[in-house]
C-alpha cells in the first residue's frame, strides 16, 4: 500500500485544506478512501452518529499535481483509512503559505499520513515541517461498509435557500426546541417549523425551483409522476444535526439541494466545481 | 517611590505585564538601584520570568531609600490598569507609579490625553525576593534570532499543546511537540526544521534536546514580537533551564524554563542518543524515495501496535518514560529525589532502559543579594522559601 501527493498550487491547497475543514466540523472521525481517481471522505450510518452519514467526494486531479497509489492489491486498488479530519485541518491550515505540500501514507510510530510541506524562507534552506497525522488502516472485509450511498427514492427534491439564512433560521430554532421538521413540495416552496407546548414557529422559503429530476422523482417512473405540487413531503430531524450541516460549510456550493424522503431521512446534496457533499440525517419519530 | 513613564515606553511596560501574567498569578515588584524588576514565577516553580527596567527607562526613577523594598500583588488587577494596549498607545501620556508605605499600596496613574487622569489603589503584600539561579553565559548553546522565526515556528503548534522538545545539531534545529509514552499511538507529531542561517547567532557546543512548556515560550513571545528585539536562547543538558532573554540599552527580560531531566543513571542512554541527532532533512525535497515509505500491511486484520514493518528513517522520538508518581511532574523537586528513583520502566521494546524523566525545578536564591550569586551554587540545597520573615533582611 503505498500513497503519495503533492500540491503545488495556493489555490488547490487552500480549496482542499477548506474541504478538509468542513468535513471535520460534521465529523470527529471519518473514512478516507483513496482511489487512483478520487478522495472520499466517508461517515456510515451508525447509531453513534445519530443514524447520520456523510459522503464527500473530490477528485484528485483537481486538487494534486502529483497523485501516486498502489492499494491493497490490484483488484482492491485503493485504500481505506480511519482518520480524524481535525488533525488533518489543523496541519494544512499551517502551511497555507507553503511552496509546496506534500501528502504521504507513511509507518512512523503508527501507521500515519504525514503532511510534509517547505516553507519559504530568507534563507538558502528551506524550512521543513512535517505533521504525522495518525490513522487506522481498515481492513479490507470492512470496505463494504463505506461504499457511496444510493441515491434514495425521494419524495420531494428541491433546491435550498441560501445556506447562511438556512443557517441563521435554524439557530435561532435551536434554542426553541431540539426536533425541526422540514417539508418541501415540488412547487420550490420548503418550510421549516418548530412546535413545542408554548410556541410554534414557521419559516417559509418560497420559489426555490427543484431539480429537474424531480420531475420523474422515483426511479420506477410510478406514482410520484402524478405527485400533486403541492403537496409537502416532510421530516422530522435532530435540529443539531441540521445545525451541524450548516456551521461547516466554508464554501458557497454551486449546487445546493435536497432530497426528503417522507418521514424518512433528508438527504442534503452540495455540489461544488471539483468537490460533491452528500449528508443524511434520518428522520426521528 | 516615585517612578515615571513615558510615552511609548508605557505600552511596553504593559506588555511586559501581560507577558508576565501568561507565567504566574502573581507580580513581584522590586526597585532596586539598577533599575525596576518585575518578575513571576508559576506554581509549579518551573517557569520564571524577570524584567529589569533601568533607570533610563523611566522620565523619573527614584526608589525608596535606605531599606530594601518589595511586593507582590495579583497580577490580574496590574493587567487591569493596562487592560486595552491600543487605546493605551493612543490615549496614555504618561503613568506614574508611586508607593504608599502605610496603607500597602502601589498607586498607577494613567495621564491621559484632555486631562483625564485614571488612577488605581492596587494594595500589595510583602514578599521575600525572588530570583532564580541561572548563568546562562555559562551554557552552550546560544541561538539568537528575530522574534519573528520564533513566532512563525510556534504557529504550527495547536494552542493547547504542552511541551515542545528542541533539538539541535551544528547546522539544524528540530523542534517537535512532545508526547508522552501512553498517548503515543494516538497523537498527531508535528516536526519543524529550522536551519542555522535563519539565525542571526547560532553556537551549539553540545548536541542535544531539550524538552520544555510551550505556553511559557508563547508568553515571551508575546513582548519580543511587539517590540522587535531579538530573542536569545541558552540552553545546556537536559535538566538544566532554558533562558530566553531579549537585551536592549534600557531593558532585560529573561524568561527561565525548566527542562525535561534525564535520570542520571541512565548516562549511557543519553550518550547513544546524541550520537543519533535526527537525520538531516532532504534538501531537494522533490525527490525523496517512495520506497522508504512502504506500507506493506496485511489488512485482512486490523492493524495493532504490534505490527512488525521495519521503521522509517526514525524521528529523535524521545525514549523515555514518566516515572508514574511524577504525576504532578512539574512540582518541586529537588536533586536529592533523583537518586531515589532507582525504577526502570521497561515499556519500550527498542530501547535498553529509558530513564525516568522528570522536570528539574529551578532553584531559587534566598533573600542573597545579587553579586553573591554565582552559578556554581549547589543544586541540592535552596528550598524555595515562604514568607518567612525571619528571612528577611532589612
Amino acid at each position: 500500500m503505498k500513497f503519495r501527493g503533492k500540491i503545488i498550487d495556493v489555490a488547490c491547497l487552500n480549496h482542499f485544506t477548506r474541504v478538509v475543514t468542513t468535513i471535520s466540523k460534521l465529523t470527529k472521525i471519518c473514512v478516507l478512501r483513496l482511489t487512483p481517481d478520487n478522495l472520499f471522505f466517508v461517515l456510515s450510518g451508525k447509531v453513534a452518529n445519530g443514524g447520520v452519514s456523510m459522503w464527500c467526494e473530490l477528485s484528485q486531479a483537481n486538487f494534486f499535481d502529483e497523485y501516486q497509489m498502489e492499494g491493497v492489491s490490484s483488484e482492491d486498488n485503493e485504500i481505506c483509512l480511519e482518520v480524524t479530519p481535525e488533525n488533518l485541518s489543523r496541519a494544512l491550515k499551517t502551511v497555507q503559505n507553503a511552496k509546496a505540500v506534500k501528502l504521504k501514507l507513511t509507518k512512523k510510530h503508527c501507521p500515519c499520513l504525514t503532511i510534509a510541506a517547505e516553507l519559504p524562507t530568507l534563507s538558502s534552506i528551506s524550512r521543513v515541517v512535517t505533521h504525522d497525522v495518525p490513522v487506522d488502516v481498515i481492513p479490507r472485509r470492512l470496505w463494504h461498509e463505506f461504499k457511496e450511498p444510493s441515491m434514495p427514492d425521494f419524495d420531494v427534491s428541491i433546491y435550498l435557500p441560501p445556506l447562511k439564512t438556512m443557517k441563521n433560521v435554524v439557530d435561532r430554532m435551536k434554542n426553541l426546541s431540539n426536533f425541526l421538521v422540514m417539508e418541501a413540495n415540488l412547487n420550490g416552496e420548503m418550510n421549516l417549523k418548530i412546535e413545542t407546548d408554548l410556541v410554534s414557529v414557521t419559516t417559509h422559503f418560497k420559489d426555490l425551483g427543484n431539480p429537474p429530476w424531480g420531475d420523474d422523482a422515483s426511479q420506477d417512473g410510478g406514482p410520484s409522476q402524478s405527485r400533486d405540487p403541492e403537496d409537502m413531503a416532510q421530516a422530522r430531524v435532530d435540529i443539531r444535526k441540521l445545525q451541524q450541516f450548516l456551521m461547516g460549510q466554508q464554501v458557497n456550493p454551486s449546487k445546493a439541494m435536497c432530497n426528503i424522503v417522507h418521514e424518512r431521512v433528508v438527504h442534503l446534496i452540495l455540489l461544488h466545481e471539483d468537490v460533491s457533499l452528500q449528508y443524511f440525517i434520518p428522520a426521528v419519530a | 517611590m516615585d517612578c515615571v513613564v513615558t510615552g511609548g515606553n508605557v505600552k511596553v511596560l504593559a506588555k511586559a505585564i501581560h507577558s508576565l501574567s501568561r507565567i504566574g498569578d502573581e507580580l513581584y515588584v522590586e526597585p532596586q538601584d539598577d533599575g525596576l524588576a518585575l518578575r513571576s514565577v508559576n506554581s509549579s516553580r518551573s517557569a520564571y520570568a524577570c524584567f529589569l527596567f533601568a533607570p533610563l527607562f523611566f522620565s523619573r526613577y527614584t526608589i525608596p531609600s535606605g531599606h530594601a523594598f518589595r511586593c507582590k500583588m495579583a497580577i490580574k488587577s496590574v493587567q487591569a490598569v493596562f487592560r486595552s494596549l491600543a487605546s493605551l498607545e493612543k490615549t496614555v501620556e504618561k503613568c506614574h507609579i508611586g508607593l504608599d508605605e502605610k496603607k500597602n499600596r502601589l498607586t498607577f496613574t494613567l495621564h491621559c490625553k484632555h486631562g483625564l487622569l485614571k488612577t488605581h489603589n492596587l494594595s500589595f503584600q510583602d514578599s521575600e525576593s525572588l530570583q532564580a539561579v541561572f548563568d546562562k553565559d555559562s551554557y552552550g548553546n546560544v541561538f539568537r534570532s528575530h522574534p519573528r522565526l520564533l513566532v512563525d515556528t510556534v504557529v504550527h503548534f495547536p494552542p493547547s499543546l504542552e511541551e515542545v522538545t528542541v533539538s539541535v545539531s551544528d547546522e539544524r534545529m528540530w523542534v517537535r511537540n512532545h508526547v508522552e509514552e501512553e498517548d503515543r499511538s494516538k497523537s498527531m507529531l508535528t516536526e519543524l526544521c529550522l536551519a542555522s542561517d535563519e539565525f542571526d547567532h547560532f553556537a551549539v557546543t553540545t548536541q542535544n534536546s531539550v524538552t520544555f512548556c510551550l505556553k511559557e515560550l508563547r508568553g515571551m513571545l508575546v513582548f519580543a514580537e511587539s517590540t522587535g528585539l531579538p530573542v536569545s536562547m541558552y540552553f545546556d543538558e537536559p535538566g538544566s533551564p532554558l533562558v530566553l532573554s531579549v537585551t536592549d540599552s534600557v531593558l532585560e527580560g529573561n524568561f527561565v524554563l525548566a527542562t525535561l531531566s534525564d535520570d542520571s543513571n541512565h548516562r549511557k542512554n543519553n550518550s547513544r542518543r546524541e550520537q543519533t541527532p535526527p537525520p538531516p532533512p532532504n534538501d531537494d525535497f522533490m525527490d525523496d524515495d517512495m520506497d522508504s515509505y512502504l506500507i506493506a500491511m496485511d489488512t485482512s486484520i486490523a492493524p495493532g501496535p504490534s505490527a512488525t514493518r521495519p521503521p522509517t528513517p526514525p524521528l529523535a522520538v524521545s525514549t523515555y518514560s514518566k516515572q508514574p508518581a511524577a504525576a504532578n511532574h512539574r512540582s518541586r523537586l529537588i536533586a536529592e529525589e533523583q537518586e531515589e528513583e532507582e525504577e526502570e520502566e521497561a515499556e519500550l521494546a527498542d530501547s535498553a532502559g529509558p530513564p525516568n524523566k522528570k522536570f528539574c525545578s529551578l532553584f531559587f536564591g534566598s533573600v542573597l543579594p545579587p553579586s553573591s550569586q554565582t552559578s556554581t551554587q549547589p543544586v541540592t540545597n535552596q528550598e524555595v522559601l515562604a514568607s518567612d520573615s525571619e528571612d528577611d533582611e532589612q
